[in-house]
């Protein structure tokens, strides 16, 4: 028997549900020497801003219960660099190269990173990182766009605008409910969703007082927010029709599948690389197991396959 | 060759005092070079969940040894394995001191604390190069119980120099105190440094190297996630703009280093 592992997010076509989060794997070649990047779904590049960032003080990481919390403050060489010096070996790998990008201080960068890319052929799509909790954003009505439904209708519909390129819209779980944010993401055309960004957390080193990182607050990742991440994939895939890209705290086969038996189509390996940087190809070849043992014709059969509950939740 | 994760067998682990633990990995590294580290896990699956950056305290012909102090949790998980358990890691990574800047020279190495760890493969490294001098060992610590491989120096043919901050061993003050004097001599006309230790020290050893005008080397430590540099938890401000420690380092040229945006860690 054989089975199908490929799946569509807009107009990619995905070998396998397998991609690997923004920010969590460089430029992809840092990990060339661990796996064969080739047999990746797809590739999501460290987000990159128009203009370069230094990013935010150190120290920027610790180990916390199950995960990481992290400031890093979407450190970037900026895009004329980016475009010259980072994006051409993932080019080259013949995957799906999907580009995260984030505005500073004002949307508008959006659509300006978005028209300059619009142009760069080996970018199959763009993913618009509208939730990183380390970059503020001054005279926003939220701290993130993607905390309120209406900024971030507005920004995924302006970049819709301007770019022919598949849409995808990363979503923070930093809200009382993730749905009405999801639906306004799709109602301003975005092809697909990825969730979820980094939950806010401290973490404190009591000796000394001070937070851990240089920052009070910062992201935190890694199977502690697997959980609250899976859960809000359930919650999304009912209410929206474009396909969702689940992440956060996958770290095996086993996990990558919570996520599509909840809802989602394509699953993205963030923390787990930093750990394990060949983890992705174990993941590839773990479902395809899964699915031969399963009789499981197409990995798309998958999404959304959570048995019902037997107590309906409320409405 | 390429870095990849390895499962090497604890071939010894010898406990040095009661915080500081001596590992010995069936890994043979051939192509390891002094100031380069590995990335070790401590434990299995996601608790504790990232790797602990080590740097290469000696290599062998069978293997490398990990001198470590115990800190937290996942280095209290690796203190605890017996000989015969196997500890996945990383490595070699990183760059390491230039030991091309010491032909011709004395190296004078600097260690403070656990810092003398790397100096050690360092020292052994050197002492079997021709056309190198004697290096001098200038160690620092605490107390008498904090100098670590006094004798591995010694072994390794060092002129080795002690201070301690309570003057329980060697001179009374910090090792910086000890290569100030070691500048303020003779021995500068010729001399380079390769240094590792706390941030506050290295920072006095790059003042007193640039007075000097003496070349001086360090290695950085630095909270890191991944040490393959994807994550940039490890960054640090240089005169070139941001640079991470794991893979841009942990080596650099002191003089490299913006010194003033100190990681107050």
């Amino acid at each position: 028997m054989k089975t199908d592992l490929s799946v569509r997010i807009g107009s990619l076509h995905l070998k396998n549900p397998v991609m690997v989060a923004s920010g969590t794997f460089g430029y992809a070649e840092e990990f060339k020497d661990f796996l064969d990047l080739r047999q990746l779904g797809a590739v999501v590049t460290k987000t990159v801003t128009l203009k370069p960032r230094s990013g935010n003080p150190s120290p920027r990481t610790c180990e916390t219960p199950s995960g990481m919390l992290n400031s890093i403050g979407l450190e970037n060489p900026g895009l004329e660099v980016f475009l010259k010096t980072k994006l051409p070996f993932a080019a080259k790998l013949g995957i799906p190269l999907i580009v995260s990008i984030a505005s500073e201080s004002d949307p508008q960068e959006f659509v300006e990173l978005a028209c300059r890319l619009e142009r760069v052929k080996s970018v199959s799509a763009l993913e618009l990182n509208i939730s990183c909790p380390n970059v503020k954003h001054a005279g926003a009505a939220t701290a993130l766009i993607s905390q309120d439904p209406a900024a971030t209708k507005a920004v995924v519909r302006s970049v819709r605008k301007v770019s022919t390129k598949t849409i995808i819209t990363k979503l923070s779980p930093n809200v009382t409910d993730i749905v009405p944010i999801a639906q306004a993401a799709q109602a301003g055309g975005s092809d697909a969703i990825a969730l979820i960004n980094t939950l806010t957390g401290m973490c404190i080193d009591v000796r000394r007082r001070r937070s851990r990182i240089a920052m009070p607050v910062g992201g935190l990742s890694g199977p502690a927010v697997r959980p609250v991440a899976v859960r809000m994939v359930w919650e999304v895939y009912r209410k929206i029709k474009i396909p969702i890209i689940g992440m956060g705290g996958i770290i095996d086969t086993f996990s990558a599948l919570e996520f599509l038996i909840a809802g989602a189509a394509a699953i993205s390996v963030g923390t787990a690389n930093f750990v394990d940087p060949a983890v992705s190809g174990r993941i590839i070849a773990g479902l395809k197991e899964y699915a031969l043992e399963n009789k499981i014709a197409s990995v798309r059969s998958l999404t959304g396959s959570i048995v019902k509950p037997c107590v309906q939740p409320k409405k | 060759m390429k870095t990849r994760e390895h499962k090497a067998e604890i071939l010894a682990h010898k406990r040095i005092d009661e915080r500081v633990q001596l590992m010995t990995l069936a890994f043979p590294a051939p192509c390891a070079v002094p100031g380069q580290f590995v990335m070790v896990k401590a434990g299995v699956g996601g608790d504790p969940l990232l790797r602990r950056p080590i740097s290469i305290h000696r290599r062998t012909k069978t293997g490398i040894e990990l001198l470590y102090e115990v800190v937290g949790q996942g280095t209290a998980l690796l203190a605890a394995l017996r000989p015969g358990a196997e500890v996945s890691i990383i490595g070699p990574l990183g760059n390491g001191f230039p030991l091309v800047a010491a032909k011709g020279r004395t190296p004078v190495l600097v260690g403070g604390g656990m810092g003398a760890a790397p100096l050690v493969f360092l020292a052994e490294h050197l002492t079997a190069a021709a056309s190198i001098k004697q290096p001098v060992a200038l160690l620092g610590a605490h107390t008498k119980k904090g100098l670590l491989c006094v004798k591995a120096f010694r072994t390794a043919g060092c002129r080795v120099i002690t201070a301690t901050d309570d003057g329980s061993c060697g001179r009374r003050g910090f090792v910086s105190c000890l290569l100030k004097e070691l500048l303020e001599s003779t021995a500068r006309e010729n001399a380079v440094i390769y240094s590792c230790g706390p941030r506050p020290m290295l920072n006095s050893i790059y003042e007193l190297a640039d007075t000097a005008g003496v070349a001086a080397y360090v290695s950085l430590e630095a909270h890191m996630a991944c040490g393959i540099g994807a994550c940039l938890g490890c960054t640090v401000a240089t005169t070139a703009g941001n640079k991470r420690v794991c893979k841009d380092g942990p080596v650099f040229a002191a003089q490299e280093i913006l010194w003033g945006q100190a990681d107050e860690n």
